[in-house]
């Protein structure tokens, strides 16, 4: 509990019963309600992403009624509602806020909120329930919301008494936010928001059980700095929680004063630019060859905040095997979970990047470097350029009109990997994506979270997808419509669920089950224009230009650009799930075929 | 399949670091581990402990829980099997649990175990003599007796509980509840 409802109720106690002063004092105390909307003021919150309901149709009145600081967008979905959240969160390193009903509303969230967990992206969700004492009997729209999330979220919390409910809120957020972020789900009984309280924001919070880490021990970053020193042959391996914690700059100085290669994962994609010779750009089942030679000769790998998932190391036991391995990460049990490491480092990164970066020495690596450079020269990472429109060719346009410097959220499947190789990304929080969960439907509601939160700052959002997932949050686009927010939505049409349809060719003899689209697929420019946005059609190379142009010269509403590429297009190289990454399968055709 | 003769330096390092056998078809040196775990008392707390073992697909052999020395606290003692890697993922991920306050790996520390087993027998008086003999051993306590059954209490490592029942085994036995393991190490924390 913490102080302020601890003092709180000294108070009362000292004075009168606590039913009696609650009496005489209820007119002008503030409803649950209420405190909860005070409660999100005093943290800060900039935007709720919301769908109202039965259960928490009194939040919705005392907004009605105060005019909070924040504003509330009316979602059409609450899956929608939670990825618009977390899009806003990595794409402003705040914490996204989401406001639902009970039972439907709730279960409606649970996507997301997987999402969230698996890509420690801080949200902090907060859910109606019925009545106290109606919790346990079936009650209309009644779930077990904390049940059903509890391996989904970092912390959950039921309120059982208004006293509580400011300290929680700013529980729910400070354990959203510190440490290795993640979602944190606030169950908000119906009576609860009905009764009154003081309301006090706490200054201050303690929660006993839960710590978080700083500097890394300095004893293993010397350690750490002497085994760079001695490498022969050293790679940085870097993830999410390089940006999570704000190392990339530190990251970026490290590798150029040492000369030190950098391949990154999905998710660290911007924290080291991808222009800079240094970079071998992403590695793992669809990174280039180049970054997974790397990978599997060098003698030192420096893991920075990533965890060694499956997508990234295949068969474990074939991976990097001639490499001393250092893992700096903020989460312990992240720490040797899938590969037992030399020199673990506990701590936030971008702190412990600090410590190294005052001891790692000027050096270089010119053989190594040059062994890099020939396996990129070996085998590129390019495209056929044949007349057909092909989804890397429209990816690199995009590039070159924004300059890199657009936010690019990508859905799940080939058009993921396309988006991952073929931007280039140069700065931190660029680059958003479901990488842990593989959510389909996560770009459009992220990328419209995402334009949320950077109004006002002139960044493009531009959101990829296949003609498949798009359609699983497509009612978004209204709201996105409403709101005036001048996204860029490319659907990358094959008229296929393009990424299984791959796994089809390639794995099960072409038998392309359930995965063709045509017959179903909307027309994609009539359903942009009746949400309200501008829709264009592009079928030809020849007109991708022309096609960006129009969809540059809006900016006052979301445009959709549908691309109908061809089917057969594959995402190369890959290493096949479960394969050791020296089994990778490079691209079919030979390097003269690309201009 | 490699020998163990093929991995490079770096695989043998991280398999003996495992724990996992440096053999194609050997087995990973799985041993039983017992934790004390110190927690907030409340329902969402033991319940955000059980589910870990499920969610991670760790094993429990048993789980024992009660109110701690100070009652807004809980105490569990668990029971857990792995090799040296899930082990240390099963400490790291409690750890990692928001309410929980202390995590002690008891297994290769100075401690003691003790399990509490309740037995009822079915016997006729002819055969409660003889059955009474037996318990006598293991220092069991009668602690109820009917025409028709005898119902025993035992308490000790979990050895000698297998031992008193594997001597029951002869006798019609009804029914037997186990408690599970309670531990703690022998010392004060700052004892050594
Ligand atoms: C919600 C959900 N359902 C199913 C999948 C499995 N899945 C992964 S990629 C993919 C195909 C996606 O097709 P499309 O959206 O057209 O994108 P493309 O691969 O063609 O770029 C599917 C079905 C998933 N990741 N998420």
């Amino acid at each position: 509990m913490s102080s302020s409802s601890l003092s709180t109720s000294q108070q009362m106690n000292s004075q009168l019963e606590p039913s009696k002063a609650a009496a005489m004092a209820a007119p002008t105390l503030p409803t649950g309600a209420e405190i909860l909307i005070r409660s999100m003021e005093a943290e800060g919150v900039e935007i709720v992403f919301g769908h109202p309901g039965g259960a928490v149709i009194a939040i919705y009145d005392e907004m009605h009624r105060i005019n909070p600081s924040f504003e509330h967008v009316l979602v059409r979905h609450e899956q929608g509602g939670t990825h618009a959240a977390e899009g806003y969160a990595k794409a402003t390193g705040k914490v996204g806020t989401v406001l639902v009903t009970s039972g439907p509303g709730a279960t409606n969230c649970v996507t997301g909120i997987a999402d969230a967990y698996m890509d420690s992206i801080p949200i902090v969700v907060f859910t109606g329930q019925v009545p106290t004492k109606m919790i346990g009997n079936d009650a209309f729209q009644e779930c077990d919301t904390i049940g059903v999330t509890r391996s989904i979220t970092k912390h959950s919390f039921l309120v059982r008494d208004v006293r509580d409910l400011a300290a929680t809120v700013k529980k729910a957020y400070y354990i959203a936010r510190t440490g290795r972020p993640g979602p944190v789900v606030v169950d908000l009984p119906k009576d609860i928001l009905a009764a009154r309280a003081p309301f006090r924001y706490p200054d201050s919070i303690t929660i006993p059980g839960y710590s978080t880490v700083g500097k890394g021990n300095s004893g293993q970053v010397k350690k750490a700095a002497e085994m760079i020193q001695q490498a022969e042959r050293p790679l940085f391996y870097v993830g999410g929680g390089t940006i999570i914690s704000g190392g990339a700059e530190k990251l970026t100085s490290i590798a150029r004063r040492a000369n030190i290669p950098v391949t990154t994962t999905l998710h660290g994609l911007g924290s080291f630019p991808e222009n800079d010779p240094l970079s071998v750009g992403m590695l793992g089942m669809h990174g280039t060859w180049y970054a997974n030679q790397a990978v599997q000769n060098t003698d030192l790998l420096i893991a920075v905040g990533a965890r060694f998932d499956d997508r990234v190391t295949g068969k474990i036991e074939a991976w990097a095997p001639h490499a001393k391995i250092i893992h700096i990460d903020i989460d312990p049990a992240c720490i040797s979970k899938n590969v037992p490491v030399d020199c673990p480092i506990l701590g936030d990164v971008s702190l412990v990047l600090d410590q190294l970066d005052s001891l790692v020495e000027e050096n270089d690596h010119p053989e190594w470097l040059a062994q890099i450079d020939a396996w990129r020269q070996e085998c590129p990472l390019d495209f056929e350029r044949d007349g057909a429109l092909r989804p890397q060719e429209i990816i690199r346009a995009i590039r070159d009109r924004t300059e890199g410097e657009a936010v690019v959220v990508t859905d799940v499947g080939q058009n993921q990997m396309w988006g991952a190789q073929f931007y280039s990304y140069v700065n931190p929080r660029s680059h958003i994506t479901s990488g842990g969960l593989g959510t389909m439907g996560f770009s459009l509601p992220a990328a419209m979270g995402a334009a949320f939160g950077l109004r006002g700052t002139g960044r493009d959002v531009v959101s990829i997808n296949g003609d498949g997932g798009v359609m699983m949050n497509i009612q978004e686009l209204g709201v996105a419509a409403a709101h005036g927010l001048p996204l860029k939505v490319v659907i990358l049409n094959n008229s296929f669920l393009g990424m299984v349809r791959q796994w089809q060719e390639l794995f099960h003899d072409e038998r392309y089950s359930h995965t063709h689209l045509e017959p179903t697929n909307p027309d994609f420019v009539a359903l942009a224009k009746a949400f309200g946005c501008e829709g264009l059609y592009c079928d030809d190379p020849e007109d991708i230009e022309k096609t960006l142009d129009a969809a540059w010269a809006v900016t006052d509403r979301p445009v959709v650009m549908e691309f109908k590429v061809i089917t057969e297009e594959k995402v190369f190289p890959m290493v096949p799930a479960g394969a050791a990454t020296d089994d990778m399968i490079t691209a079919v055709f030979s390097p003269e075929d690309c201009a | 399949m490699q020998e163990a003769s093929h991995f490079t330096p770096q695989q043998l390092f991280r398999k003996q670091a495992a724990g996992e056998s440096l053999h194609p078809d050997g087995e990973d040196a799985v041993h039983r581990h017992v934790l004390t775990v110190l927690v907030e008392n409340t329902i969402g707390a033991l319940n955000r402990v059980a589910n870990l073992f499920s969610q991670r697909g760790f094993n429990l052999e048993s789980v024992t829980v009660g109110e701690a020395r100070d009652p807004s606290q809980s105490r569990l003692t668990l029971v857990t099997t792995g090799n040296d890697r899930i082990i240390g993922q099963v400490l790291k991920q409690l750890h990692g649990l928001i309410d929980t306050l202390e995590v002690d790996d008891v297994t290769h520390e100075d401690h003691v175990e003790r399990e509490l087993c309740l037995v009822k027998i079915r016997c006729n008086s002819e055969e409660r003599a003889s059955i009474l003999a037996v318990v006598d051993i293991f220092r069991a306590n009668v602690v109820n007796i009917t025409p028709d059954s005898l119902t025993f209490e035992v308490t000790g490592p979990t050895a000698k509980v297998n031992a008193f029942i594997g001597l029951l085994k002869d006798y019609d036995l009804s029914e037997v509840a186990r408690s599970g393991r309670v531990a703690m190490r022998r010392r004060l924390a700052f004892e050594h």
